[in-house]
């Protein structure tokens, strides 16, 4: 089958149930109703804590074949994922699905257990390293399923990734299983993708290296979902899970790109007071935060609200007052945590609130600009982030494709060449974001409206930034470095990209 | 109206900075083959530099910095660097007027082998010492080629026997005789490099003080650097407001055949206006724009 962005889908594919391809943003409907836990007694003193994984492991009743979740907050400094998946094969379970919100190169520890069949299937929205390349190795018995943070909410909820048990770092836990994520010395701030996971999972295992005496406040996962407390010695590293305030970048080819995107933002019609925003975590858009807000203070506008992927800059903002409120799903940087423990304008949220296109409303449908990054792009502005060159999966789809569809300007920034390699070419080697909810895309040389969006084009000519065709952007790529001959690949699928609302938007084919 | 507001070297043995030089708005770019390019570079730096000015396309200035003819470099640097035309070549350590009359010849030449035009490629000088300083105007006035005299930074300071103040009264002698000598020949004066990339606040109040001793540019050694020049050498509103009104008054004047020109019941003296007329002259060379239009 050729799916909406023209990708051939297979009609059936091994491990993978129910395809369906991608057609349009919003053109699939769903039916039927949400999912949920099995019902349970919790009588009146009975005890949650357990002495070890390996009881906690027991408890859960996790067997051959069940689905496993975890939360990526504790990015690169988690040793959750990893201890519970060493303690999981000591006790020969096999065959388990691995569903975690993300991996980070630390969780190449795994990799053993993956290649000794104790991990047999993998669904996630993305991975780097050696992870990465052993996902796109075809070595899994099933492809892996890579979702964006919304699709993955929708997923879960909906039933199409049932988790049997979760088990969720604990940043600070009380004895009775209430969790935040602000308090303790593995603090990691928002646990806006755990809770997802603690309200639909079967079994729910709470790891913490903070246990604190019954009520833990504030709350962000209820003690109405957990079933299991372990204590442990550490569940992260702090180096790892948030850096000190990210450096605004001083590399003057993010600054143009930066410079650029902002520009636009403000010419696009949409920079206005009261106007919502969304900044990735990369250097060209924290140093668009550092523009925008120049513009903002200039011009004497405030925004209504923040969304992210929280970072430092857009904490300056908030305590400006530049930003309202800031909603956030995950914290990048120290300052970001910091401030979701004492501002109450700081609001946590899940990943379904932030995304899910299946329930009443996520808070991307009311964004008004975002600035994203990309890995390539091509002439029909379709997006990659989640393979390489080789076509190696190193990169996560993240909140890529609900915020490209939420928000009404959606702003792709990416240098037109990275070393040799052009990154403006005629198809990206995987679709992840659909290029009709991509509307300009920035480079280092030029900016290209989406030829959807006429009225930006227009208001854009006011601005003072080199306007051309995508066309011409890939030509001028092109001529410094050549047309890159395509990824030769396999018939084999690797991995399977869903759209946010569970379509088939692309597949990863094993290279050859 | 000419504008060499930023003049932004670029080492030469940079392929990635080569590439990527244009794109930053400078009103020149130098690449550079002298000082930010080790002696065992040289050759590869002058290849390098030749292909990038062959291959890609500038929109901006192309100026390219020789080693100076007395080294073992400066002749091979011009015999390569002359058959891709650069705009603008710059010596170094320029010293006496003979140095340039022997450069302007071997443009001439080149000029003539490759068919380009005669006199279509142009010089300027940076004077480092003393001496050149002392002979800034004849330096100056050797050639019809030359545009601008700039003034060198470290290797002047070591010939005063002086090093970098954060007020910058050591380029107070040097900078005073090469904005006149400039001038007086009618080329432009730019000011040496601020090294200190991340000292944002000095290198601002420096730009501002060449700016007012009437510097045209400065020379600048990142990116980041050429947005707060711009900016510096930029009319603001206000001032582009009197000159438009002085304009006025001046025109007015001249409808009605009166020899005196008044604004808000002040006199205005031939001077003033021309001040004006060059304000909005530059104005509408840096695009600067009212209500969408250039002025």
């Amino acid at each position: 089958m050729i799916n909406g962005v023209g990708r051939e889908i297979p009609e059936s594919i091994a491990g993978i149930k129910n395809i369906k391809p991608y057609s349009e943003p919003f053109s699939y409907i769903p039916t039927g109703c949400l999912t949920g836990p099995n019902i349970i007694i919790n009588k009146p003193r009975s005890e949650k804590i357990l002495t070890s994984i390996d009881q906690a492991i027991e408890a859960s009743g996790l067997k051959d074949g069940m689905t496993i979740s975890f939360h990526h907050h504790f990015r690169n400094g988690d040793y959750v994922l990893n201890m519970v998946i060493a303690a999981i094969a000591k006790k020969g379970i096999r065959d388990l699905t691995l569903a975690p919100s993300s991996l980070n190169s630390i969780n190449e520890e795994i990799i053993p257990y993956i290649e000794q069949g104790v991990i047999t299937a993998v669904e996630t929205s993305g991975a780097r390293g050696k992870l990465g390349q052993l996902l796109t190795s075809g070595k899994l018995s099933k492809p892996t399923i890579i979702r964006s943070h919304g699709g993955r909410a929708r997923a879960i909820e909906c039933g199409e990734l049932q988790i049997d048990v979760a088990f969720i770092g604990a940043p600070a836990c009380d004895t009775y299983g209430n969790i935040n994520g602000v308090e303790g010395k593995s603090a990691c701030g928002s646990l806006g993708y755990a809770m997802v996971d603690a309200a639909y999972a079967n079994k729910v295992v709470a790891i913490t290296d903070h246990l604190v005496p019954y009520p833990l406040f504030p709350i962000s996962i209820p003690q109405t979902q957990v079933d299991y407390i372990v204590p442990v010695e550490a569940i992260g590293d702090p180096k790892g899970i948030a850096s000190g305030a990210l450096r605004i970048s001083k590399d003057p080819r993010e600054l143009l790109i930066a410079q650029y995107a902002t520009t636009a933002i403000e010419y696009s019609g949409y920079f206005k007071q009261d106007y919502s925003i969304q900044l990735g975590s990369g250097g060209a858009s924290l140093a668009a935060a550092r523009f925008l807000r120049e513009k903002m203070k200039k011009q004497g506008i405030t925004a209504s609200f923040g969304l992210g992927g929280v970072t430092a800059p857009f904490i300056e903002m908030l305590e400006e007052g530049l930003i309202k409120a800031v909603y956030d799903v995950q914290d990048f940087d120290i300052p970001s945590i910091e401030s979701m423990k004492r501002n109450k304008n700081h609001q946590e949220m899940s990943a379904s609130f932030y995304a899910n296109p299946h329930n009443r409303g996520p808070i991307v449908n009311q964004l008004d600009v975002v600035i994203l990054s990309a890995t390539e792009v091509d002439v029909d502005f379709n997006v990659n982030v989640i393979t390489d060159s080789n076509g190696v999966i190193m990169g996560a789809v993240g909140g890529h494709q609900d915020t490209a569809a939420g928000a009404a300007l959606s702003i792709v920034v990416a240098p037109l060449l990275r070393g040799r390699l052009p990154m403006v070419i005629d198809q990206v080697h995987t679709v992840c974001t659909p290029g009709e909810t991509v509307d300009i895309i920035v480079t280092e040389r030029g900016v290209a409206v989406n030829p959807l969006r006429k009225d930006l084009k227009e208001n854009l000519k006011a601005a003072n930034i080199p306007l051309m065709d995508i066309e011409e952007l890939r030509d001028i790529a092109y001529e410094f470095a050549g047309k890159p001959d395509p990824i030769q690949v396999s018939d084999k699928v690797t991995a399977v990209v869903e759209y946010r609302d569970g379509t088939l938007i692309d597949v990863i084919r094993t290279t050859v | 109206m000419k504008l060499r507001r930023t003049m932004m070297f670029v080492p030469g043995n940079n392929p990635g900075m080569l590439i990527n030089a244009g794109i930053y708005g400078a009103d020149t770019i130098i690449f550079d083959l002298e000082d930010s390019v080790a002696i065992s570079e040289k050759d590869a730096a002058r290849h390098l530099v030749y292909s990038a000015m062959k291959t890609i396309k500038y929109s901006c200035e192309v100026a390219v910095r020789i080693n100076h003819i007395s080294t073992p470099f400066g002749y091979k640097d011009l015999k390569t660097i002359l058959a891709v035309k650069p705009d603008l070549i710059r010596l170094p350590k320029a010293e006496m007027a003979v140095d340039i009359e022997e450069i302007d010849a071997i443009i001439t030449d080149a000029e003539s082998k490759h068919g380009f035009i005669p006199g279509s490629i142009k010089m300027m000088a940076a004077i480092e010492t003393a001496k050149g300083i002392r002979n800034a105007y004849s330096i100056a006035t050797a050639s019809p080629r030359m545009v601008a005299l700039a003034i060198g930074g470290e290797d002047y300071l070591a010939d005063l026997q002086t090093s970098r103040t954060k007020d910058g009264k050591e380029f107070l002698a040097g900078r005073g005789q090469l904005i006149l000598a400039a001038r007086e020949a009618g080329i432009h004066a730019i000011d040496t490099v601020f090294g200190d990339v991340n000292n944002e606040e000095d290198f601002i109040a420096e730009t501002t003080r060449i700016k007012e001793m009437g510097f045209d540019g400065k020379s600048v050694v990142n990116p980041r650097q050429i947005g707060i020049v711009h900016e510096i050498y930029t009319p603001t509103d206000k001032e582009i407001d009197h000159a438009q009104r002085v304009i006025a008054a001046y025109e007015e004047s001249l409808a009605r055949k009166s020899g005196v020109v008044s604004l808000n019941g002040k006199m205005i003296d031939i001077p003033v206006v021309k001040r004006a007329q060059r304000t909005l002259a530059y104005a509408n060379a840096v695009g600067k724009s009212e209500r969408g239009a250039t002025l």
